[in-house]
């Protein structure tokens, strides 16, 4: 087996992970390389979910029972845990929401319905990038619709990274918000930050970062990042589906208006208006996702006992390789940086005129799992030209085995097909 | 291998020598995509009077929506448009059977090429492929249809 300098124990982490012990067709064990989309969820997560729902259920922040208690305590746990692993200054900071992109859809709105100094309208301009995932798009094509905002974005380098070139034509005194990803989940890209939020801040714009690929790959410290939005998602990082996190700084979220009403949100309530609860509440309105968030808690606690350092070098290590064995395939062509610097675990190509959704299908027999499309960032294959890509994204149980059976597997293919 | 059941030799052929690709006149034109891979097709439907005189087309996709779109044109031209639409209809009901339907003489003898597609009914993810091209040739007649109407 191919040893690489800094990859885990991943003999050992496997076991926690049933899932990936599972053989597929007739034999064909389970390769999965779809960590991008969705990752496992290990034993770990899965008894204290089990736990949940079989000692603690209850309805939140509501009851006066033992359940309604112990409910409220393990889901403003999670809170804690989510505070502490991002490095927030305030656990009211962070607020939990179903997925990244309604995080994302949270920010949009907190500043469609704001005041000055926060009031996004026709005279004012929203800044995003090529490479966006669809849900750090559409919000913000429809902010600019509703409020007659200007859309502009940093375009993208032929080998996959932000042109920010004109970065100070991008990014004006009219700017207010200015919203962009930290790993692209096509291109693999980790973006530079400081750059982007430098100008941001030199123009009084806000800086919201979408960290659904980097929050379970490697050290995220909201402190450190200086923006004042960050959204990433559960289920890219051991947790279940069904739960999302934003963080705001405090004074923002004290000051921007809420955007979903209803119970749990509130302060007190009458016919003719309402008052509000403070940050996060304000922005949890209705029973929210309670066991997910446990989950999530749970998940929080089981890679970082493994380390975010030790796992962004477990993946560093099998991107190097990845990246070197991918060249090796005849035709085989990447999409976004071709080296493994300043860029993470997610590896999208092509692999000659054969479309993705064929190479998908032969692999899948063979029992590797891989994304095929425009894996909801279409500008990013309009951008190269392309129609779709195969992508092969690791994580923290994956092996240098496993993308050796990925490269055998594209062989196989372009027999298949040549 | 179980893939051999979707690609059959018959759809490759089509994928890799297609009839009638690229777009010729027409009496109506339409753009039809599949939005969770990306594949896309432009169609053209040329008529005299019940008879269709052609059926162009171009697009990117995958093996399986467009060696469809070339099964789609050696089929339907030529013929009077209510025998199309059987063959339309009967080919997605094949599609719409979850590999449930194991084609009887009448269906291959109807379906002559298309019968290959009977294995892709299996892949949930694969039935909208094989369906692309069809769905667009219905849309482009009904358009067609309705640009006589107006006409006429």
């Amino acid at each position: 087996m191919t040893q690489l300098p800094g990859l885990l124990d991943t003999e050992a982490i496997r076991k926690d992970f049933p899932i990936l012990d599972r053989v597929l067709h007739d034999g064909k064990k389970l390769v999965y390389l779809d960590n991008a989309a969705t990752s496992q969820t290990p034993r770990q997560v899965l008894d204290v979910l089990n736990e949940y729902y079989e000692q603690h259920n209850a309805n939140v922040h509501r009851g006066v029972h033992v359940l309604a208690e112990e409910a409220t305590a393990l889901y403003e746990g999670a809170r804690d845990k989510v505070a502490a692993f991002i490095n927030a200054p305030s656990r009211d900071e962070v607020v939990f929401t179903k997925n990244a992109s309604e995080s994302l859809n949270l920010v949009a709105n907190m500043l469609g319905w704001a005041d000055e100094p926060y009031k996004v309208d026709h005279e004012t301009e929203i800044v995003i990038t090529e490479m966006e995932h669809h849900s750090n798009i559409v919000p913000w094509q429809l902010l600019a619709q509703r409020t007659g905002a200007k859309l502009k974005w940093f375009g993208l380098t032929d080998d996959g990274r932000l042109d920010l070139t004109n970065i100070d034509e991008i990014i004006t005194e009219k700017t207010k918000i200015v919203s962009f990803v930290l790993v692209s989940n096509i291109l693999g890209t980790h973006n530079p930050v400081e750059a982007i939020v430098r100008r941001a801040q030199e123009v009084g714009a806000l800086v919201c970062v979408d960290a659904s690929q980097a929050a379970p790959h490697m050290p995220l410290d909201v402190q450190a990042l200086q923006a004042d939005f960050v959204a990433f998602t559960g289920h890219k990082m051991c947790g279940p589906t069904g739960i999302g996190v934003l963080w705001g700084r405090q004074e923002l979220l004290e000051d921007l208006p809420p955007f979903l009403g209803g119970g749990e949100m509130i302060e007190t309530v009458s016919m003719h208006s309402s008052t509000y609860a403070p940050a996060p509440h304000k922005f949890e309105a209705g029973t929210p996702p309670i066991s997910q968030a446990v989950g999530l808690g749970a998940a929080i606690d089981y890679i970082s006992a493994i380390g975010m350092d030790k796992i962004l070098r477990h993946e560093q290590a099998l991107t190097e390789y990845a990246v070197k064995r991918l060249q090796e395939v005849p035709d085989l062509r990447i999409i976004g940086p071709a080296t493994a610097e300043d860029r993470a675990a997610a590896i999208s190509f092509t692999l000659g005129d054969i479309h993705p959704h064929d190479v998908g299908q032969v692999l899948d027999e063979q029992g590797i799992a891989v994304r095929v499309g425009h894996h909801c960032a279409r500008p990013v294959c309009l951008r190269y030209g392309i129609p779709a890509t195969t992508r092969a994204s690791f994580y923290l149980y994956s092996t240098p085995g496993e993308i050796d059976a990925l490269v055998d597997g594209l062989e196989h293919v372009r027999n298949f097909f040549g | 291998m179980k893939l051999d059941s979707m690609y059959q030799d018959v759809i490759l052929d089509h994928y890799k020598h297609p009839h009638g690709r690229g777009l010729r006149e027409g009496d109506a034109e339409v753009h039809h995509v599949n939005p969770t891979c990306g594949d896309e097709i432009t169609l053209r439907v040329k008529y005299d009077g019940t008879t269709i005189e052609d059926v162009s087309y171009e697009g990117q996709g995958c093996s399986i929506s467009q060696a469809s779109a070339s099964v789609l044109n050696e089929l339907l031209v030529g013929k009077d448009l209510s025998d199309a639409t059987k063959v339309q209809e009967t080919f997605l009901e094949l599609m719409q059977s979850k590999g449930q339907i194991e084609p009887d003489d009448a269906m291959e003898e109807l379906l002559e090429d298309a019968v290959a597609f009977a294995g892709v009914s299996k892949y949930p993810a694969r039935v909208k492929c094989a369906l692309l091209s069809w769905m667009a040739w219905k849309d482009a007649t009904a358009k067609a249809l309705a640009e006589e109407a107006k006409t006429a």
